[in-house]
């Protein structure tokens, strides 16, 4: 099946159930971090420890090996899923177990234990409610946290009543709560060997932190007289004081929770008794607690991730769930969709490169746009789309397909000859709009025949639902080059960085923005700049997107010295100053655009709080305005400015708050993802259309909202630069 | 301490955790209140044994415990940011005793109530380097959303309420 029609039908089964989900942990995030005073600090705390313990990770595997071994348990490093399994197969025969009862643990669905015991003939029974329903119904899980998030309340009453045929059909989830706490209630008291995660795992005390909510897995532990803890390696942290800022952030990261009901912090041996639940003579006081302890330590991909510099990162992770939640995307497809053998969301690219290899990190990377909206939401701050972008760059390194003599000769770039057509047509789209704009409007009207449409569609994969571009004969550049200024004593100087689509396609937006700033008295120049780079980074195309920066730090270097500030206007270029060139340039070069470069907006917003007259600007009395800012630039705190300029100007102001519009730059064009951009632009076209909102005007910062708004809605969109001179 | 005291209680009031305060004279008969029979406990720690003085059936068989609606038990500590009681894992079985029931009512000694989770963490690693402790940060019930919508009582208790023995008041 291929993408389109896997995704289209996960949508039509899980999207309903995911969606709803996924976006209410994605709102108790945000208003359970409000609550944390010291939020950001504590995140900075957080990665510092992370960081710590990922570069002494062989010392504190020693440590923490004698610390359970000193203290009467014993640890396994597993070098691989096999190893593990044959470890913990061992342990359960040597105990002559049964059955063994397992809580939620993404480690043990990684290595897949439960086929490995199971082929012992060992009953092996998911107490977590959610695995449980999975395991019932032989399904994989689509969240990390929450792994049955893609079932409805309906969805599991029909699979128990199906199932388990009870007298009663159940209905509400307290009645379905009841009969799987009764059912599993008793397979636990039963049960002889009892196996979890471990969330954290302090080397100096051997002590383990189990985060849960429902009690599954305190009682794995208490009910049976072998405990078997399964966690990857990445989980050692140096102290058990390291464990304070985890706890915090944990809960509030993924379910919104500020912290779940309970958290476990275990130091094998525990000393609660070992009983018999059926004995009704002995009390509790009186059984032993005798209870054996194993630790294994699973490498798996691990500790080669470590000695990779760009995938490293990963091993940070705390498996919070948080990048998932709030990605649009994840929040229309899932797990299923955006996910791979074990792990899923933008992370997912990480372990799943790491662990299982690139190949199945393929399958469902490009469903990272990069919008970012994931960084700030990691409580440990990691780069989540720049994995997937390393991640997709080099698969298309060792991809052996031969490039196409079209978009070959039309795009020279520094990329492999790997590179799939598709991303090369998207990651060279400067090029495109160059030629496009020095034949248009002929190739406007060329692009837009069936012909034309039809070879896009089968080459290149845009999808024919949506509309093209149309590009200007005239570019901004030009246009600028054509005026003189009229800004006769400047306070400031500055350039206007002409970004693609500004040069080419909305050329509008740039001349607004050039007339803004003189009416602030900004004396401006618009030099021809290369594009960022954002094209060919998001089609993981590195080195091309590398040649990029290093032509526009070239141009606007020499400006910057001279005392020029960098006007931004596309947000998702102002991001590539402000972040992803860290990657890309040297510190220096880095440091010193990043520090002079300005979003628009924040910048007409900088010039009037440091005492510009406003009055060459036009304003209104009360007007009503919707405004729906755009990922990157959220990410970067950049929307406010936006929101307080047109404040000034005198409008009200309502504002979107779904993640991204969908759109995504190339993803929304291409035919595998156009239903799930315009199923993702479906909860903004909602907010847009809401009582309160639905007659307002439409603004947008980024390219990419303003062609999928025009898709959602009839009202046409504008960047709301142009409200201050038009 | 009366800062972390008023939060302590609007924690509590929000996880939907009941509370009653009384004085070590008072306490058996503030628990006996606060029980559903049949209530079995483990040994509190505290001078005296409280319980002995109660309906409760102390150190029950695990056949008892099963039986039991109510299970009542100490915490060492309490959070006052989260309402978090931290519950012991002794050799008195006070982690079963809590954890296979309806109802959980935990006893806690208002001088053990500390502000927030940093002095929560110093203290029990301080316990957890002495004597290698374990201990369980209990908040509100136990809890579940993975049959579509959140319900209170998972496989741990639905209800808990808490005893605040204050010192002389």
């Amino acid at each position: 099946m291929g993408s389109a029609d896997k995704l289209r039908e996960l949508m039509r089964t899980e999207g309903a159930a995911i969606a709803a989900n996924t976006q209410g942990f994605n709102d108790g995030r945000y208003r359970s971090v409000a609550k944390l005073d010291d939020y950001e600090s504590r995140k900075r705390e957080a990665r510092a420890i992370k960081e710590d313990a990922i570069e002494r990770l062989p010392e504190l595997l020693d440590e923490l090996t004698d610390t359970v071994e000193a203290n009467g348990g014993t640890v396994y490093v597993a070098d691989d899923d096999a190893d593990a399994n044959d470890y913990i197969s061992d342990v359960v025969a040597e105990r002559d177990a049964e059955r063994v009862v397992k809580s939620k643990s993404m480690t043990s669905e990684e290595i897949e234990i439960n086929a490995a015991l199971e082929a012992d003939g060992v009953d092996v029974v998911e107490t977590d409610l959610g695995e449980w329903v999975l395991q019932v119904a032989d399904e994989a899980p689509s969240h990390i946290v929450a792994p049955a998030i893609h079932k409805s309340r309906e969805d599991i009453a029909d699979l128990f009543n199906a199932t388990f045929d009870p007298e009663t059909p159940l209905e509400t989830a307290a009645e379905l709560t009841a009969f799987a706490r009764e059912k599993l209630g008793e397979l636990i008291v039963d049960a002889d060997v009892g196996i979890t995660g471990a969330n954290f795992i302090a080397a100096d005390t051997g002590t383990m932190a189990l985060v849960t909510s429902e009690g599954n897995a305190r009682k794995t532990v208490a009910a049976t007289d072998t405990h078997v803890a399964v966690a990857g390696v990445e989980k050692i942290v140096p102290s058990v004081s390291d464990l304070a800022p985890f706890v915090e952030l944990i809960g509030r990261s993924g379910t919104g929770q500020d912290i779940t009901s309970y958290v476990s912090l275990l130091t094998p041996p525990v000393a609660t008794p070992v009983v018999d639940f059926a004995d009704d003579e002995t009390p509790l006081s009186e059984f032993e607690s005798d209870r054996e302890f194993h630790l294994v330590l699973v490498d798996n991909g691990r500790l080669e991730m470590r000695d990779d510099e760009q995938l490293k990162e990963t091993l940070y992770c705390i498996r919070c769930s948080a990048c998932s939640n709030a990605c649009a995307n994840f929040q229309s497809v899932g797990g299923h969709g955006f996910g791979g053998e074990t792990y899923s969301g933008g992370i997912a690219t990480g372990w799943e490169a790491g662990i299982e290899g690139l190949d199945t990190a393929a399958e469902f990377n490009d469903l990272c746009t990069g919008c970012s909206r994931c960084v700030d939401a990691c409580p440990v701050g990691i780069d989540i789309p720049w994995i997937n972008t390393v991640v997709r760059d080099r698969r298309n390194r060792e991809q052996t397909q031969p490039a196409e003599w079209l978009v070959d000769g039309l795009v020279p770039d520094e990329e492999d000859e790997g590179t799939p057509l598709q991303k090369r047509f998207f990651g060279n789209f400067e090029t495109v709009a160059r030629l496009a704009s020095l034949t248009a409007p002929l190739s406007n009207w060329l692009a837009e025949t069936s012909l034309s449409r039809w070879a896009m569609a089968s080459a290149l994969g845009v999808d024919p639902r949506r509309e093209l571009p149309s590009f200007e004969r005239e570019t901004f550049v030009d246009w600028f080059a054509s005026r003189e200024s009229t800004v006769t004593d400047p306070d400031r100087h500055a350039v206007v960085y002409p970004d693609l689509y500004t040069n080419h396609v909305r050329t509008d937006r740039g001349k607004a923005a050039v007339k803004a700033l003189e009416a602030l008295d900004v004396d401006v120049v618009v030099p021809p700049v290369a594009s960022s780079g954002r094209a060919p980074l998001s089609q993981g195309m590195v080195a091309t997107a590398t040649d990029h920066a290093e032509r526009v730090v070239e141009t606007l270097a020499p400006h910057v010295e001279a005392g020029r500030d960098v006007v931004v206007i596309e947000p998702s270029d102002h991001a590539m100053f402000q972040r992803e060139y860290e990657k890309l340039l040297g510190d220096a070069e880095f440091a010193s655009l990043a520090e002079h470069s300005y979003e628009i907006m924040e910048y007409v917003y900088g010039r009037l709080d440091n005492g510009a007259d406003p009055a060459p600007l036009e304003t209104v009395e009360n007007e009503a305005l919707a405004y729906h800012s755009h990922c990157q630039q959220r990410t970067l705190g950049l929307e406010a400015h936006t929101v307080a300029v047109l404040e000034e100007l005198g409008y009200d102001v309502a504002t979107s708050d779904v993640e991204c519009c969908g759109m995504a730059g190339s993803f929304g064009y291409k035919s595998d993802y156009y239903e799930v951009s315009m199923d993702v632009g479906g909860r903004l076209r909602t907010q847009l259309r809401d009582s309160d909102v639905r007659d307002r005007q439409v603004v947008a910062s980024g390219t990419s909202c303003c062609e999928q708004i025009d898709a959602l809605l009839e009202r046409r969109p504008r960047h709301p630069i142009r409200l201050l001179t038009e | 301490m009366s800062e972390s005291r008023s939060r302590f209680e609007s924690s509590l009031d929000d996880l939907g955790v009941t509370v009653s305060r009384t004085d070590e004279g008072a306490l058996p008969a503030t628990i006996d209140d606060a029980i559903t029979q049949p209530a079995v406990g483990a040994s509190l720690g505290l001078d005296g044994e409280p319980l002995a003085e109660t309906a409760v059936d102390v150190d029950p068989t695990p056949a008892a415990l099963r039986e039991a609606t109510t299970g009542v038990t100490a915490a060492g500590l309490a959070v006052a940011d989260y309402g978090s009681l931290v519950l012991t894992m002794d050799d008195r079985g006070s982690e079963l005793v809590g954890l296979f029931v309806a109802e959980h009512v935990v006893v806690l000694r208002e001088s053990d109530l500390l502000p927030d989770m940093d002095a929560t963490i110093d203290t029990l690693e301080r316990r957890i380097t002495d004597a290698s402790e374990s201990a369980i940060l209990a908040t509100g019930p136990s809890a579940t959303a993975d049959m579509g919508e959140l319900v209170l009582g998972a496989h741990g208790p639905k209800d808990v309420h808490l005893v605040v023995v204050g010192e002389g008041e």
